[in-house]
């Protein structure tokens, strides 16, 4: 990482979140590296072939949202809660980003 | 560089003479990469699809012994009875035509690590850039008197799906009403933990239903096993467990560590005290280790497991070469699974990927996700996400974990069923 970088990452990772992702600048996992993670169970690029909902496609903030309320357990679940748990915020929203992307 | 642990600075090293490497050219002479991934199982087929879809200009080459590959997981509810066979039976077309890979159906029988090469039995030698080794488990058939690969023909270990999973259900369906099934449980480390205890269960369900007066036996290395008080719970509900009419007894060990088998009186023996149990059927589950190429490469060490650098999965006694799923010492927490390897392979194909267009490899995350059937109607899981803390994988803590009581067994079925279509549509679609 370049000084550079690590300033902006320094003036808050908001900011920078919409532009390219936060985890990115503070070295955490890319949303591509997380979320090929979850297709084991929603399928190849978020395109379920069973009960599981596909997620391909989907609004960035529908995602964002469900995930945050799964970890918080607002909204009741089987298992999203336990997995949801093992996620920053930030995290969320670059695993959010990566299949809102996808067609 | 004060900050890098020498073996993090070996590990750049490495990475820089990689991208030397692929400038002069690849195993090919010139042109594209080329990766060889030896197994196409959980770990090698998710590793072979995701570096094309990562990086479709690099060339690979699925190397496996059988055209068809047969799942472990949802084996045991082949033999439960709850779906057919040619269910859980997946092959590689889709594989080649849709993502381009070479799939050359031969058995890898020598690595050459220097000359970056692999041998096959059909006589063909195949040059890599980078190698994935995903082999699966072997047996350690030295560990119980009596049993070996020729015995498991009549007393299956049904712990590779295929003809044996065929075998152990044919038995179950010509014992009479009234038989005692023992299953031999496994010693730690092995395939899919909570494996034995679903198999218990649906062999549990398939006599309920067909044999009412028989019982499943399991005798056990171990004195806990994965996912216990929900196997338990499950077992009291369904198949009266702890009762004098109980369907499923469990040994726990040391009592219950199978030391030697006679297939012709057909019993075995367990315990300190050589106590001998007559089964109508037999299912002993060996003490593992890895898979035969991988032993036979110099990549395991003395546990009979292979060590690897969790961040790219590269062996740490070869370099170039890489070890995934069963075969793999993960890091701590990570069990032996499909979900696991299908994991592993992807944070691998990312790396690999990355190594070869001589970038550094990113920050991984890996996920396991793991139901059991105890019944067809009632499933429980369990799940982690691990991640990267103080440069050391392991499970994000306060995350994951087993189903929580007032869990919904009828739901987590029917995710169980969905996960295993999503999952091998992974592996193979």
């Amino acid at each position: 990482m370049t000084k550079k970088l690590s300033t902006v990452a320094a003036m808050g990772c908001a900011t920078v979140i919409a532009l390219v992702g936060c985890s990115a600048f503070a070295g955490g996992p890319s949303g591509r590296t997380l979320a090929v993670t979850c297709n084991g169970c929603h399928g190849t690029d978020g395109h379920s072939k069973g009960a599981a909902p596909s997620l391909a496609g989907r609004p960035a903030s529908q995602l964002d949202k469900a995930m945050k309320d799964f970890k918080s357990g607002k909204r009741p679940s089987t298992i999203m809660d336990r997995i949801a748990k093992g996620y920053t915020d930030q995290d969320i929203a670059a695993i959010s980003k990566y299949y809102s992307s996808i067609k | 560089m004060s900050k890098l642990s020498r073996r993090e600075f070996i590990k750049l090293a490495g990475a820089a003479s990689s991208i030397g490497l692929v400038g002069i050219g690849s195993a090919h002479g010139k042109g594209a990469a080329h990766v060889v991934v030896l197994g196409g199982g959980f770990g090698g087929a998710t590793a072979a699809k995701y570096i094309k879809k990562f990086d479709p200009s690099i060339q690979v080459t699925l190397i496996d012994t059988h055209k068809e590959y047969v799942t472990c997981p949802a084996s045991n509810w082949v033999v439960g009875g709850l779906r057919p066979m040619q269910s859980i039976v997946f092959g590689y077309d889709t594989l080649a035509s849709k993502y381009g890979i070479k799939v050359v159906y031969d058995t890898a029988t020598q690595i050459d690590a220097e000359a970056k090469k692999v041998k096959l039995k059909g006589g063909d030698s195949i040059a890599y850039d980078r190698l994935i080794v995903s082999p699966g488990i072997d047996f350690r058939w030295d560990t119980i008197e009596g049993y070996d690969a020729s015995v498991a023909e009549k007393i299956p270990h049904a712990w590779k799906a295929g003809p044996q999973t065929v075998t152990l259900k044919k038995q179950l369906e010509a014992m009479a009403d009234g038989g005692t099934v023992i299953i031999a449980a496994p010693p730690n480390p092995f395939r899919c933990p909570p494996g034995p205890y679903e198999r218990a269960s649906l062999i549990a369900h398939y006599l309920q239903k067909n044999k009412p007066k028989s019982k499943v036996l399991i005798l056990d290395s171990k004195p806990t096993f994965s996912k216990q008080p929900l196997f338990m719970a499950g077992w009291e509900k369904l198949y009266g467990y702890g009762t004098d009419k109980a369907l499923i007894e469990w040994m726990p060990g040391p009592d219950g560590a199978v030391s030697a088998v006679d297939p012709k009186a057909m019993t075995v023996v367990a315990g300190e005290i050589e106590e001998t149990f007559k089964g109508d059927v037999i299912n002993i589950v060996p003490a593992q280790k890895a898979g035969q190429i991988a032993l036979a490469a110099g990549l395991a060490n003395d546990s009979g497991w292979c060590p690897v650098d969790h961040m790219t999965w590269e062996s740490f006694l070869h370099t170039n070469i890489h070890v995934i799923g069963d075969s793999s010492i993960a890091a701590k927490g990570m069990p032996k699974s499909g979900y696991m390897a299908n994991s592993e392979a992807k944070v691998c194909a990312a790396a690999v990927v990355d190594l070869l267009n001589g970038r550094q490899p990113g920050m991984p995350s890996w996920v396991n996700t793991c139901y059991s059937l105890v019944g067809p109607k009632y499933g429980i899981s369990v799940a982690d996400v691990y991640g990267v803390h103080d440069g050391k994988a392991g499970a994000v803590k306060g995350a994951g974990g087993v189903s929580p009581k007032g869990s919904n067994p009828m739901l987590e079925a029917i995710y169980a069923e969905s996960w295993f279509n999503n999952i091998t549509d992974d592996l193979f679609g």
